[in-house]
């Protein structure tokens, strides 16, 4: 009875039995992102105070660090499924690691870009030598070489191969970066503004983050499943079972 | 150990066959350093305060040059195949051509930085320090463009593609480096700075020709 109950992990490492579960989660999360979104996105603008000091403009925050948090996450998730693919040869995982790039980009796109929103009200600049801000545009930089490589390389394998070891190159360069700068803008600018110093956070204010940021992960997770689909459809054209698929038959 | 030996001594035997292409990185590097003081002014003031990140960038640069030969000539002739089949470790010989990349490129670099860093105003104690500091520091380039070389052996466009992959994880590089000259200058002591620059180095030398010989099997395959 008991073997009945394990999952066979395995079998999902395979792209043609992945790709109709895939399938079949895509609506859930995409259901779970519109719910949190519509929750999260209320309580942003209707149930979360004015914050004092920074008046309604704070509320971009909702949307600036959920988009943060994402960035460095996906870099993480991309480089665990680009090294599983190295290290365990599965297809599929370099699959995931190639679909999650483009969202991880967007993601650390999007955080600097309402971070310029936030900043110029708030400090008076669009751009100030932060160590946030200049880590998160280097990490920007590094997923732009991922793309970059993968797109520069015809063989797909040798592409997830190639990009799997700057993923991980990346992985252990980006903590190094992060303090790099850290420490260069202490000793350069001495007081700068510091998000970890803001006042604690009402408790709406704090919720609402949470479920934007869940809101995130969920989109996240159903563009990367969405993607994966379409780079399985791409790379498996020659396959029986591709040309089996309904989808493709019309 | 006799392989590595065998691998720099030969490279740098080809690099003295084809002078050019070691100087044209050197003149590059003059260059872009005499170019900064038209664009910014004469200030002497300025010009000091400017001059390690200058140098420094201007070093990174350089260093970038010289990386997509690394390779590719190896690669090109049938070389590389060779060194993958030879009874050495793979790693080894990576080694001796990283170490021979940064002979030809790196130390040059090294030997002329404090000339340029007279023109830039920077004392004698300065000038010292930004020696140490590239000293540290252009092996650190090469050994991090190795890697960025051997992912783009042989792809179209691979050249702008290196930069786009390498000079991201020269930040750190660039920061230690260029600190601690401003370190001493502002009086705070280059000492950390010095130090986090040879700890990088140590876990580069350690890391790097692992990762370059692990692409390099990917791109030969």
């Amino acid at each position: 009875m008991s073997n009945n109950k394990i999952i066979n992990w395995f079998k999902y490492a395979s792209p043609q039995s992945f790709y109709p579960v895939a399938g079949r989660m895509i609506p859930w999360f995409w259901g779970l992102a519109a719910i949190f979104f519509v929750v999260g996105l209320y309580i942003s603008f209707f149930v979360a105070p004015t914050d004092f000091q920074q008046g309604e403009g704070y509320r971009i925050i909702f949307i600036h660090v959920p988009a943060a948090w994402m960035s460095m996450f996906i870099y993480l998730v991309m480089a665990f499924w680009a090294g599983l693919g190295l290290a365990l040869n599965t297809r599929l995982s370099s699959m995931m690691a190639q679909a999650l790039a483009p969202t991880g980009a967007i993601m650390a796109f999007l955080s600097l870009w309402t971070g310029a929103w936030w900043g110029k009200p708030m400090w008076g600049a669009w751009w100030v030598w932060d160590a946030r801000l200049t880590s998160a545009l280097i990490l920007f930089f590094l997923y732009i070489g991922f793309i970059a490589l993968q797109a520069a390389i015809d063989d797909a394998r040798r592409a997830d191969k190639a990009g799997a070891i700057l993923a991980l190159v990346g992985v252990v360069n980006v903590p190094i970066i992060y303090f790099s700068v850290k420490w260069w803008n202490t000793l350069h600018q001495g007081a700068s503004v510091s998000l970890t110093k803001a006042p604690s956070m009402a408790t709406t204010m704090l919720w609402g983050m949470l479920i934007m940021a869940l809101a995130f992960w969920m989109y996240s997770i159903a563009v990367a499943l969405t993607r994966v689909r379409a780079i399985i459809l791409e790379r498996e054209a020659h396959t029986e079972w591709v040309k089996e698929l309904p989808e493709v038959k019309q | 150990m006799n392989a590595v030996m065998a691998i720099i001594r030969r490279d740098l035997l080809l690099a003295m066959r084809r002078k050019s292409e070691v100087l044209t990185a050197l003149f590059f590097f003059i260059i872009v350093v005499s170019l900064f003081p038209l664009g910014i002014g004469p200030e002497t003031a300025l010009l000091r305060k400017i001059a390690p990140g200058i140098l420094w960038v201007a070093a990174l640069l350089a260093t970038m040059l010289g990386l997509a030969r690394l390779f590719a000539p190896d690669h090109a002739d049938g070389t590389l195949e060779q060194m993958v089949l030879a009874p050495a470790p793979l790693g080894l010989l990576v080694t001796g051509k990283i170490i021979a990349h940064w002979i030809t490129t790196g130390l040059p670099l090294v030997l002329l930085a404090p000339v340029l860093g007279i023109q830039f105003d920077l004392d004698t104690g300065a000038l010292g320090i930004l020696v140490v500091a590239l000293l540290l520091g252009t092996p650190l380039l090469s050994l991090i463009g190795a890697i960025g070389a051997a992912l783009t052996l042989g792809l179209r466009g691979g050249g702008v593609l290196l930069s786009l992959l390498v000079l991201p994880l020269y930040v750190p590089a660039l920061i230690f480096g260029a600190g601690a000259v401003e370190a001493h200058i502002s009086g705070l002591g280059a000492g950390g700075h010095l130090s986090l620059l040879a700890a990088l180095l140590a876990l580069a030398v350690f890391f790097a020709p692992w990762a370059t010989t692990a692409a390099l099997r990917i791109a030969l395959e």
